[in-house]
């Protein structure tokens, strides 16, 4: 096992101290993004499109400015012209120009005293539409008739004769393919899709704006990251990102969907034309539903090549993936490097297109792309399996990429731990419990890749040498008790001693977000390196009182002490002793460091699931989930389950319920909870975890990113688990009731 | 010099070569030479690239080191949630 790697040996790190926002969570006290409130605040709501596709004939706010406490409308006039590529898209999403895009799309917004005046007044804003055909479908928007979205979008990558709806192309591959299928015993090939799913975020998008006439402003918002927050308003807005000062709420779930802008600038532009007066805006349910960034949905082939022993000799892919309206948005390029990622195949081909459709632009979600690309090929591998008669651990196992290993997208693999994950599955429990009737298990693995980025973190010596670092990645998953571990250890102080706060824009350079499983890998290692610096003047000021050279003094157990006989006999002087005298030894010792994170470890996780499938209903209960993920080193153990937990329970939810289900006009039509049917406490099972350590040897303790592989084998797992259960293989997420009994009914009739 | 790696789709755009060699200490200086002898390219790497150098994935670094015998793959821009 992997945990004999581990180079043990902390007081800390490894441990489970209370979280540091604990207490102000369950009173209540935490503040969000709909929490702040300030005086003389308007509150706005934003006018959106009926119509899937239309174009603008004609905006009119007459009425709606007639109203006594109406302050302020913005319409697409308001905004700067002359933006390109992703600065244009994310203008053109938070308001519409020509063409209204998707259902949702937001048309106008409007500024009033009250919330119910502004969206009295929303209802008064007359808009004159020219209804244009529409087209929701991946497949159908490729068709030849299907309705051109943007004309001349494809990039440079399209080969010519696709339709214009196809706007980026993406192709790779090494080996020969053709001579791989044909050394193989059996070569199947099978067509899987999935539908778009919702982060599903408990908290809605919600911010406060002010914005004088003189272009300065301030922004309260619930994000992953503000840093983006401020450059992408800025680039909206047209205003220099120096003049907007961010600063992040709590956040109440992200999951990649609040790494972007949808209606941050409006709040800004309102509060300007109501005279700088500051301007509160939060979404509805519906409104977060129809008009925040899902992911993508998918449609794609997958070709394998099997050996009767299990050893894959080719594999192939073909993906079609839609992100909306918008090019850029749809996950091709993280889908196909992740699609063979777990394998060590001698000869594969990736293709992959992105096509427009009349959706909402989709936003990153949890590995985004990964956990599509798994469902078609780990589905594959395991139908593949089955036929056999093979065991699908030892399979993966047969095949599973290693150090040294040529990944599927090109380089070799440094070392990694899905060997680790997959014995460690076997020999769990779960994996030899009996089953009954109507009952089936599923076994998958999943990649993702992890993520540095640009991080820049200070840390101060308080007087009474307790320590406040300052970070600029929001805590959505621990990232401030796992940071304040690092730093404790690398101090040689008590975990309570150190406060680490999430600063705003004006308090550090420039932070990524919370993004791509990065904050405890990239916030903690840059905090590990501001304490170090801060740990080499605090043995600067112990040496010059003690008048011996720097370099004789050594940091150990929160304190600098002689470091050896030779340096002198000089009792420890602590922290808290240098801290209180740091005013007269120099001023005040801080620590700071700003990097672009190298040395990423990618993440591997094997999960095993246990279902019971109704075949009256066709309903599928979870009888037990079973997580196995390499964390590199678990910092904080109870946050890395948490991780793995919430992946898993997102996961089983795209797989068994979740989709965005469009009516034949283009509207959405599940635009609530109750309809879009998130998996809820009594739908879950205590889901079980091991954390596999192999540590990454690019960061100071070993960590990998958690947050993201965890959500990426659900999908494959649960479809093979209903289908040893029901006795058909669906193919197509979400595998529903509905969708479930109709498969069996069909199965019998047949 | 270092072995760049080019996806399918891209080597049309490099007299049809699955990997060139270009001279360059960082990511940076490997985009430019690449962007300079394949002028094709360009419009790629100014849209945003990713690249794995010697195994290790680097989303958008281009002052991470590059050494002369070093193996260079371009990936899409990663993203993540």
């Amino acid at each position: 096992m992997a945990k004999d790697e581990i180079t043990k040996g902390y007081k800390l790190v490894g441990t489970r101290p209370n979280r540091p926002d604990g207490l102000d969570k369950v009173t209540g006290r935490a503040r969000y993004g709909a929490d702040f409130s300030l005086p003389g605040m308007l509150w706005a709501a934003v006018v959106r499109s009926p119509h899937a596709h239309a174009k603008i004939k004609r905006i009119d706010a007459t009425k709606a400015l007639a109203l006594d406490g109406v302050k302020a409308v913005v319409t697409r006039a308001d905004l700067p012209t002359g933006l390109e590529g992703e600065d244009l898209n994310l203008q053109e999403n938070t308001l519409a120009g020509e063409k209204a895009l998707y259902d949702g799309h937001a048309v106008a917004a409007v500024a009033a005293t009250s919330a119910l005046l502004a969206q009295d007044a929303a209802r008064l804003i007359e808009v004159e539409y020219e209804v244009i055909p529409h087209v929701t479908d991946v497949d159908a928007a490729m068709q030849p008739g299907a309705p051109v979205i943007r004309e001349g979008a494809a990039d440079y990558s399209v080969p010519e004769g696709m339709h214009p709806n196809v706007v980026r192309h993406m192709e790779f591959g090494h080996g020969d393919v053709v001579a791989g299928f044909a050394a193989a015993d059996i070569v199947r090939e099978e067509t899987y899709k999935t539908e778009a799913t919702h982060q599903g975020y408990i908290e809605p998008h919600a911010c406060v704006g002010q914005m004088g006439e003189d272009g300065r402003g301030e922004m309260w918002v619930c994000t992953q990251g503000h840093w983006y927050i401020r450059r992408m308003c800025a680039a909206v807005l047209g205003i220099e990102a120096a003049n907007l000062r961010v600063t992040p709420s709590e956040i109440g779930g992200g999951f990649g969907g609040k790494t972007t802008i949808f209606m941050e600038p409006l709040a800004l532009a309102l509060s300007k034309k109501a005279g700088g007066r500051p301007v509160k805006l939060v979404m509805s349910r519906a409104e977060v539903l129809r008009a925040t960034g899902p992911t993508a949905s998918a449609s794609m082939d997958v070709k394998i090549g099997m050996k009767k022993d299990g050893t894959v000799t080719a594999g192939q892919v073909m993906f079609r993936m839609q992100g909306g309206a918008f090019v850029g948005m749809s996950p091709i390029g993280e889908a196909l490097p992740c699609a063979f990622a777990c394998y060590d195949i001698p000869a594969l081909k990736h293709e992959a297109v992105e096509v427009l459709t009349n959706r909402p632009k989709a936003a990153a979600y949890r590995a985004p792309g990964s956990p599509m690309a798994a469902f078609a090929v780990e589905s594959l591998m395991d139908e593949m399996c089955r036929e056999l008669g093979l065991d699908p651990i030892d399979v993966r196992l047969k095949n599973a990429a290693k150090e040294g290993s040529k990944s599927s997208y090109g380089p070799v693999y440094n070392r990694i731990g899905l060997v680790e994950t997959l014995e460690a599955a076997k020999a769990h429990p779960n994996y030899a419990i009996p089953l009954g009737p109507n009952q089936g298990r599923g076994v998958a693995s999943g990649f993702w890749f992890n993520h540095g980025g640009e991080t820049s973190v200070s840390l101060a010596i308080g007087e009474d040498g307790t320590v406040q670092v300052s970070i600029g990645t929001p805590d959505i998953g621990g990232s401030r008790a796992s940071i304040a571990l690092m730093t404790a250890e690398t101090l040689g102080i008590p975990y309570e001693n150190v406060r680490v706060n999430v600063v705003e824009t004006g308090a550090l350079g420039v932070n990524e977000p919370t993004h791509g499983s990065r904050a405890t890998f990239a916030s903690g290692k840059a905090a590990v390196e501001a304490a170090r610096q801060a740990i080499k003047e605090m043995c600067r000021r112990a040496a010059a009182e003690w008048e011996i050279e720097p370099e004789a003094v050594e940091w150990k157990d929160g304190a600098a002490q002689p470091a050896g006989p030779n340096a002198g006999k000089f009792p420890p002087m602590t922290i808290a002793e240098i801290g209180a005298k740091m005013g007269g030894t120099g001023g005040p010792i801080s620590g700071h460091h700003e990097t672009n994170a190298g040395g990423v470890g990618a993440s591997f996780g094997t999960h095993v699931v246990d279902v019971e499938v109704d075949p009256e209903t066709g309903r599928t209960t979870v009888l037990r989930y079973l997580v196995v993920q390499d964390a590199g080193t678990a910092i904080h153990p109870a946050y890395v389950e948490g991780q793995y937990q919430g992946g898993a329970a997102q996961g089983i939810g795209w797989a068994l319920n979740e989709e965005y289900v469009y009516g034949a006009d283009g509207r959405l039509q599940n635009t609530v909870f109750l309809d879009y049917r998130i998996p809820v406490a009594s739908d879950l099972p205590m889901i079980d975890t091991v954390i596999v350590e192999v540590p990454n040897p690019g960061h100071p303790y070993g960590v990998r990113g958690v947050g993201e592989t965890g959500i990426t084998p659900p999908l494959p797992a649960l479809a093979g688990a209903v289908a040893a259960a029901a006795g058909v293989r669906l193919r197509s997420l979400p595998m529903s009731p509905p969708k479930v009994l109709a498969a069996i009914k069909a199965a019998r009739q047949a | 010099m270092a072995r760049v790696h080019l996806w399918s789709s891209l080597r049309r755009f490099a007299e049809g070569q699955e990997v060139v060699e270009v001279e360059g200490a960082t990511v940076g200086q490997i985009f430019d030479a690449l962007a300079r002898t394949y002028p094709g390219l360009a419009p790629a790497i100014a849209a945003g690239l990713s690249v794995a150098v010697d195994g290790e994935v680097i989303a958008n670094s281009r002052s991470a080191p590059v050494r002369p015998d070093s193996e260079v793959y371009l990936l899409q821009r990663l993203k993540g949630g």
